[in-house]
């Protein structure tokens, strides 16, 4: 029976890193190109995930639990974020009864 | 590190008190609230202590900096009025208890010593801010402003956080105190090529927190479309406390691969100066005129950030004070006036709304021009000798070009800063007389006192830092 660190450890870790590396990108990408408020927020979240893989990769790797502490934290926060972040699309959908980003245009000149 | 338990339970404390007492209370039991905040911030002076497991660091320079925050947290609840139309339908409590609370991020972000606490004092800043840019809910542009400000805001976190973890993997540690001597006592060629991947991407997430250029294109749209009150708010707290976190990791922790960054921050810097000015000088509302205007004094702040000298810890909290007070007094008279000219004006934030206010308002003509005239730049003022200490540090570490494009710059700002002066004076208009509350007036005035205080007087600060 192997411990979880050790199966982890099984995978290179330069591996986690491209996977990690690549989920952010595709977050990234996701923020940049989508005009639906609720998807770009779930991009948010996936470059969230992507840095919460990797944390727990290099912690468990480096056998020092401080790296998942971190995502702890990450995870509690962005749990806040994520309830202001829909309050405050609910406020816009209560207005415009529409969350798309691209008709909030009214401050550009 | 009192203080920053204090504030948190005023801050509770406050949205209870909200149940009993009307606005002008609060107000005052808010400035108590932060003068307390203060106090305790103070009584740390000279010791520097470890707080809550070694993540907490509180030295003369964090302390300054928490200062020169609850001091301009303090300014703009005293230059606060009703929100909304009415007290009855708003809950002030609400209001002045996140601005507690994200005194208290801001002042967690100036003194970390792991990159937890950076996160944490991060994001209780900016969620709080989130919910104070759409305070004004109905109001369609506020709306605009939280959205974009929230989704900029989260996309900045997640880049600061990748960099984080990235930096984490090559040297095992959080702590900043660690990271400095890992990267110190390791040779370059054996640091994973991540480390500096790392490095860049933090300083990319918290340059968009402090609106650098490549990074600023929310904060014009943002800055317009929040309250005026918190944008106030935002362009002081926020900025310093971005500021003090950019100036702890690039000097303090990241001060041994200088050559990593040192370049991309020249041309950030650069490009700031140059978008910041050059954009501002178009601008037909004051209001979007002060957001770049901010944006162009990021440009120079980041001029000095990266130095390790000892004075440029004095340059970097002079330019953050004397930036503090004229903006503040800058967006005070904007309040008082836009909300005078709303329903008389079609747009009652532009230049011309402003026309003619010296005739009947001397005084708030003033305070206006003095806190233009020291964003500006021009002697006798505060912002002069801030311009001055960071253009003398920057020639003493033989920067040249950046210089040479900040002055260049600073003329272009005499421009639109002028505009605004010129307005107040020289143009016809018909404002009556406008009346101030008590509480306004003094703080408006203060603000103006200490901008030319420091002008005459730079010393008196310079050295106490």
């Amino acid at each position: 029976m192997q411990s979880i660190p050790d199966i982890i450890r099984t995978i290179p870790l330069t591996h986690y890193i491209l996977l990690s590396s690549a989920l952010f990108c595709i977050g990234i990408l996701g923020v940049l190109t989508r005009r639906n408020a609720i998807i770009v927020f779930m991009a948010i979240e996936l470059m969230l995930n992507a840095v919460n893989l990797l944390l727990a990769a290099f912690s468990s790797y480096y056998s020092d639990s401080s790296g998942q502490i971190f995502v702890f934290f990450i995870m509690a926060v962005a749990a806040a974020e994520v309830a202001v972040g829909l309050a405050i699309i609910v406020m816009i959908y209560r207005n415009i009864q529409s969350i798309d980003i691209g008709i909030l245009n009214k401050l550009k000149n | 590190m009192t203080a920053i338990i204090a504030l948190s339970l005023f801050g509770i404390s406050n949205l209870f008190l909200g149940f009993w007492f009307p606005r002008k209370v609060l107000q005052v039991l808010t400035l108590l609230f932060l003068a307390i905040g203060m106090g305790l911030t103070a009584i740390d002076w000279n010791h520097e202590l470890l707080w809550f497991g070694n993540m907490f660091r509180t030295t003369n320079t964090s302390i300054n900096f928490s200062l020169i925050i609850q001091l301009a947290a303090f300014l703009v609840v005293a230059l606060s009025k009703a929100f909304g139309a009415d007290d009855e339908h708003t809950h002030p409590a609400e209001y002045y208890a996140i601005m507690l609370f994200s005194v208290v991020g801001a002042i967690i972000m100036v003194s970390f010593d792991h990159m937890i606490m950076l996160f944490v004092g991060l994001e209780i800043l900016s969620v709080a801010m989130y919910v104070l840019t759409g305070s004004d809910k109905r109001n369609l542009k506020s709306n605009e402003a939280a959205l974009k400000y929230f989704l900029m805001g989260a996309f900045a976190t997640g880049i600061l956080l990748f960099g984080i973890t990235l930096v984490y993997g090559a040297t095992k540690s959080f702590y900043t105190s660690n990271l400095a001597n890992i990267i110190a006592a390791t040779a370059p060629e054996s640091m994973p090529s991540f480390l500096y991947i790392g490095v860049l991407l933090m300083i990319v997430g918290l340059l968009f927190k402090v609106s650098a250029a490549p990074f600023h294109f929310w904060t014009p749209d943002v800055y317009e479309g929040a309250p005026t009150i918190f944008t106030m708010f935002m362009s002081t707290v926020v900025k310093t406390a971005g500021f003090a976190a950019i100036y702890h990791i690039l000097s303090g922790v990241f001060g041994g691969i200088y050559s990593t960054w040192v370049f991309p921050i020249y041309f950030i810097s650069m490009l700031t100066l140059l978008i910041g000015n050059v954009t501002a000088a178009y601008q037909q509302s004051i209001k979007r005129m002060l957001a770049y205007s901010s944006i162009s004094h990021a440009g120079y702040m980041l001029m000095t950030v990266n130095a390790k000298q000892i004075s440029s810890t004095s340059t970097i909290l002079y330019y953050s004070l004397s930036y503090t007070l004229a903006t503040v007094a800058a967006f005070a008279v904007l309040i008082i006036v836009s909300e005078y000219q709303t329903g008389r004006k079609e747009k009652p934030e532009d230049y011309s709304s402003f026309e003619g206010l010296a005739k009947n308002n001397p005084g708030l003509a003033f305070c206006m021009t003095i806190s233009l005239l020291s964003l500006a730049g021009i002697p006798l003022t505060a912002g002069f000798w801030g311009k001055f200490f960071i253009f003398s540090d920057s020639f003493s570490r033989n920067v040249i070009y950046p210089v040479i494009l900040a002055i260049l710059m600073s003329a272009v700002g005499i421009y639109y800063y002028f505009k605004g002066i010129i307005a107040m004076y020289f143009k016809n208009g018909d404002i009556d007389r406008i009346e101030v509350p008590l509480l306004f007036k003094i703080a408006l005035w203060f603000c103006t006192v200490a901008t030319l205080a420091l002008g005459v007087y730079p010393n008196i600060v310079k050295n106490l830092f």
